[in-house]
């Protein structure tokens, strides 16, 4: 069911767009006031999340670590795995962002015939997972030729690195074959497990069948008949970069579904588990120290709690005390 | 707010990096650059439309170097029924020989770099290497 309401809800998405900027003649809304809308919705959302995180406290130090603590001298320290200086804890942050390391350790429970139950490693949702989101990011900064003027050389280098095979006219980028087979893989992967397909919900399948049919429509500009005028799309991408937006000719509705999906994802961004691009920064449970026995970690929730000392007890009850024949500390 | 010096910080390199084209463009002062393919001989007939051409060139270029160089077929039919001989050098060429103004204009702006001069010559006009 989540599965269906997903890809009905992108389906819904591409007649719209098609609709719109085919016989309706919408080409400045879908061209100009969406990615407008969308780039505001994603900016101001992220910013505002961020910061609703940033207000809530974290009342327990709670690194969730899985490695040897800094001890005794003679104990070996991890020093990525359970770090114990800022340092420390900017390379794991690191091995995350980059590797993710905590994917790498996945692992997968199967009941085997027997009955036995066998728990095993499980790579295929980290390989498909860097797969997917490096040549995402490559895929963007390729992007950077529509939207910068000239263009940077660093641009240059990825899209030569990345057709570095020369097959196909225009040349096959890697990437977006990679890309392709990830988020089928991703998909598949929830479909295929009864377990996972029963967790899986709408916003796990939606954001899938969305960069699917992102993906499609720009194989659909670059490799198929359906080409785009490249020229018309770059002026029409300067033009909102400079805020003199244009709406260029020539441009066909395959395009203009390109942008109305974007647009949708980047709006959707800050109402979704895609969040995780500002969320893996803001997790308590990486982003602290393992140092809770060096130094003190003060809950913010903490008032000032009225305390009677011993001491102060004992100046008020001396004379009954001494009465009474029990010890005091002070004559 | 907790940690607001690291969490703004952290906020604020992400929108510096995230409006890297609004900024880059102003920085450059090429935000209303527009490439102008200049076409030097108006008089003659192209084989094939130019909005089709603009799009399409590419793969029509690919389509001839298969027939000619696999298939050793040499002569093309236009659409509208002209012959021409498959011929970058000397059928294309003849009347877009500036490519610096011509094929270079878009190319560049789009930061295509074709391997056409790995074998073919390139014009005179310019020098060797991509800018």
């Amino acid at each position: 069911m989540p599965l269906v309401i997903s890809l009905l809800a992108v389906i819904v998405l591409v007649v719209i767009a098609l609709a719109g900027t085919g016989s309706l003649g919408l080409q400045y809304l879908f061209g100009v006031i969406f990615p407008y809308a969308a780039l505001a919705t994603f900016l101001i959302g992220l910013v505002y999340r961020v910061i609703t995180w940033a207000r809530s406290p974290v009342p327990f130090h709670i690194p969730t670590i899985c490695g040897q603590q800094k001890s005794h001298s003679w104990i070996k320290h991890s020093k990525l795995e359970s770090p114990y200086t800022t340092l420390g804890v900017i390379g794991r942050m690191a091995l995350e962002i980059f590797f993710f390391r905590s994917l790498f350790r996945n692992t997968k429970v199967d009941l085997k015939k027997g009955p036995r139950l066998v728990y095993g490693s499980e790579k295929y949702l980290w390989m498909a997972g860097m797969a997917f989101h490096y040549s995402f990011l490559i895929i963007l900064l390729r992007h950077l030729r529509f939207f910068a003027e000239p263009v940077p050389f660093f641009v240059t280098a990825l899209q030569t690195l990345d057709g570095f095979f020369q097959i196909w006219l225009p040349i096959i980028y890697i990437t977006d074959g990679l890309i392709l087979a990830a988020l089928l893989f991703l998909l598949f992967r929830r479909l295929y497990d009864v377990k996972l397909r029963y967790l899986s919900m709408a916003g796990d399948y939606f954001p899938l069948f969305l960069l699917l049919g992102i993906a499609i429509t720009g194989y659909l500009m670059r490799y198929t008949t359906a080409k785009a005028d490249l020229v018309e799309v770059k002026e029409l991408a300067m033009g909102l970069l400079s805020f003199r937006p244009v709406i260029p000719a020539g441009l066909d509705s395959v395009f203009y579904l390109h942008i109305f999906l974007v647009s949708v994802l980047i709006a959707y961004f800050p109402f979704s588990k895609l969040l995780h691009m500002a969320g893996v920064f803001m997790s308590p449970t990486r982003n602290l120290a393992n140092n809770s026995r060096a130094k003190r970690h003060i809950n913010p929730w903490n008032y000032d709690v009225k305390v009677h000392t011993y001491e102060e007890y004992e100046d008020e009850f001396r004379d009954v005390m001494k009465a009474a024949g029990m010890p005091v500390e002070k004559e | 707010m907790y940690d607001a010096g690291k969490v703004i910080t952290g906020i604020v390199i992400f929108l510096v990096l995230i409006t890297f084209p609004f900024w880059f463009n102003v920085a450059s002062g090429n935000a209303t650059y527009k490439p102008d393919p200049k076409i030097i001989t108006p008089n003659e007939q192209c084989m094939a439309d130019g909005e089709y051409m603009k799009r399409n060139h590419m793969d029509m270029l690919d389509e001839w170097r298969d027939l000619v160089v696999r298939e050793g077929q040499r002569t093309f039919v236009a659409p509208d029924g002209k012959t021409y001989e498959m011929s970058l050098s000397n059928t294309c060429m003849k009347c877009h020989s500036n490519k610096a103004d011509f094929c270079d204009q878009c190319h560049n702006y789009m930061a295509v770099y074709p391997y056409c001069w790995d074998c073919h010559i390139e014009p005179q006009e310019t020098t060797y290497g991509y800018k």
